[in-house]
């Protein structure tokens, strides 16, 4: 086993330890703990939260990658090159837009629980996709897609075939970042009811119990660390089968 | 029979290609050659209709292209371009299977053609068909390139510098081969190069461009002896006429009777090369063989008085 791989499964079993044992741990986070409360957060099963956490940035994710790959196809066909400045400041919007001010208006509309949550961590997850998909469908090699059209390819034939799959690696890191920031803006969601791991730590604020912020946090954390290595290394595998290395 | 009729391209209001008409035999290698921007690109991307004529006519076999589906069209002309334009996700088979598969080709037709044409271009299939275009070296990407230009047996091919990229040994080796290709299955073929050398050497004809204008259309001889204008004359280049001429003539036109000293050429050979051997070993005169058989000689005379401008070659 290479030395990475090895690192990796340490994190995996941690990970599972934290989230389906978390009082073995108890005794290094005692320290943590004021003095009366309890060590480990017992409200609600880690399990069950970490689940929903990663549900609702999977569902989250997956809208903002249709919508952006969709919005990146149209703007990069020659019909559609008008609508680039338009969907760039969309995409940009929906960026800078704090999360939270994007909870606090989509409550009075969706309520609380999970929907205002969706919301946030869709237009958060547009930007990064619809980016590099864009550059990835603009900076295709001139060659290659001369010969597509030369060979008597299609425009659907280009797309499907040869366009996307070429942009796949870029458009991949786009999903990275946007999944990435996803893990971590869901915790923010627990203030709106949503059921995340950010329970944990806005219990532990609340009751300044450090151990409770630093269990919620570990574990968000490792998520974020192992689905971001998980992504690289996909991308890293097509990359390679591209020979752009 | 390709015809090109009174074919204009106007970008931005200065005509890319203006008013070129030309005739392209079947089975023939027509290269176009000119400097860069002299619209050769232009005029090729016409035929397969990559760019649309502002005005005249592409007609193959006396059918007007304007009319076709362009996909069609495309399917049915191969196109290799510089750069080979190879799919980077796709196999070597893949690659070349492109067209026959669009055309709807069963697989294990297509199989058995990428495996003939791997053979065709000197790459085992074994060995080769599995590979990504970035297993391979430039020569074999170009060659692959070449090799989907064929895969459907077009009967017409456009080839805009195949061989541009290339080093200078690997680049003599493909023209050769893409020259026995080309006698082999009768095609016709469109070739833009801006190296006259390589006009010469694959052309059946060579039509030269400059701004846009077709200013001669003529076999390489031609072209040699007989430039249309200053610019053609400076194409060919003043010193290197009488040699280029020297290199489209073969020992076998001006052999000999009688024998000579030394290592023998074969009848084949261009007077270039014989000129070449005559040199280097000091000789006035090369014996010259026909299958390994002794059949006369070629003399250093015989080659000077071909070389000379105002001679005719034969
Ligand atoms: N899509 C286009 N839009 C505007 N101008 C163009 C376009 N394509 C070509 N041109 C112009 O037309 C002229 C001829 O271009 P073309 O590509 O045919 O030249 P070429 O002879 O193939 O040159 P090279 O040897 O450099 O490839 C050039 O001046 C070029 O700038
Ligand atoms: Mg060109």
């Amino acid at each position: 086993m290479s030395r990475a791989n090895f690192l990796r499964m340490i994190v995996v079993l941690l990970l599972l330890a934290l989230v389906l044992q978390p009082e073995w741990f108890a005794p290094i986070f005692a320290p943590f703990t004021p003095p009366g409360a309890a060590v480990i957060y017992d409200r609600t099963s880690l399990l069950s939260l970490s689940l929903s956490h990663l549900g609702i940035v999977a569902l989250a994710s997956v809208a903002a990658i249709v919508v952006a790959v969709l919005l990146a196809i149209l703007v990069t066909r020659p019909q559609g090159k008008a609508f680039l400045p338009l969907s760039r400041t969309i995409a940009n919007m929906g960026q800078t837009f704090p999360p939270v001010a994007v909870l606090a208006l989509a409550v009075p509309m969706l309520g609380f629980g999970a929907g205002p949550t969706l919301v946030a961590l869709f237009l958060y997850g547009i930007l990064p996709i619809f980016e590099n998909t864009m550059t990835g469908l603009s900076t295709l090699p001139p060659a290659t897609m001369e010969a597509a059209r030369g060979i008597g390819l299609s425009r659907w034939q280009r797309l499907l075939q040869v366009e996307l799959p070429l942009a796949l690696p870029l458009i991949l890191t786009g999903v990275r970042l946007s999944v990435v920031i996803a893990i971590g803006t869901a915790t923010i969601g627990s203030t709106v009811a949503a059921h995340t791991l950010g329970e944990v730590i806005i219990a532990g604020l609340l009751t300044n119990n450090t151990s409770y912020v630093l269990q919620g946090g570990l574990i968000v954390g490792l998520f974020a660390v192992l689905i971001y290595d998980a992504l690289t290394q996909l991308e890293a595998s097509i990359r390679k089968r591209l020979g752009v290395a | 029979m390709i015809e090109i009729d009174n074919i204009t391209k106007v970008y931005d209001g200065r005509p890319a290609v203006d008013s070129v008409s030309m005739t392209i035999e079947s089975a023939t290698i027509t290269a176009i050659v000119g400097t860069s921007g002299s619209g050769k690109s232009t005029l090729l991307r016409m035929v397969n209709r990559l760019v649309e004529p502002t005005s005249g006519q592409v007609r193959i076999n006396g059918e007007p292209t304007a009319g076709l589906p362009k996909n069609a069209l495309r399917r049915r002309i191969g196109y290799a371009i510089q750069g080979h334009g190879l799919f980077p996700h796709h196999t070597v088979a893949r690659n070349i299977g492109a067209v026959p598969r669009l055309l709807g080709w069963d697989n294990d037709k297509i199989h058995t053609r990428v495996n003939e044409l791997l053979d065709l271009f000197s790459m085992p299939p074994d060995e080769f068909r599995d590979r990504y275009p970035a297993e391979l070296s430039g020569g074999q990407q170009q060659r692959v390139g070449v090799a989907r230009a064929l895969a459907s047996r077009p009967d017409l091919l456009l080839m805009d510098e195949p061989f541009g990229a290339l080093d200078p040994i690997i680049r003599t080796r493909a023209q050769t081969d893409l020259h026995r290709i080309q006698r082999t299955l009768g095609s016709t073929i469109l070739l833009v190069t801006h190296d006259m050398e390589e006009a010469i050497q694959l052309g059946d004809q060579v039509a030269v461009m400059d701004q846009g204008q077709l200013v001669q259309h003529g076999t390489p001889a031609e072209i040699i002896t007989n430039p249309a204008t200053e610019f053609v004359a400076e194409m060919v280049g003043g010193v290197d006429r009488p040699l280029r001429l020297l290199s489209l003539l073969s020992v076998s036109q001006i052999l000999e009777e009688g024998a000579a000293e030394g290592e023998p050429i074969d009848e084949k050979s261009s007077l270039r090369e014989a000129l070449s051997v005559c040199l280097w070993s000091g000789r006035n005169a090369v014996p010259v063989e026909r299958n390994g058989n002794p059949i006369g000689r070629v003399t250093l005379e015989a080659i000077r008085s071909r070389a000379e401008g105002t001679h005719e070659p034969g």
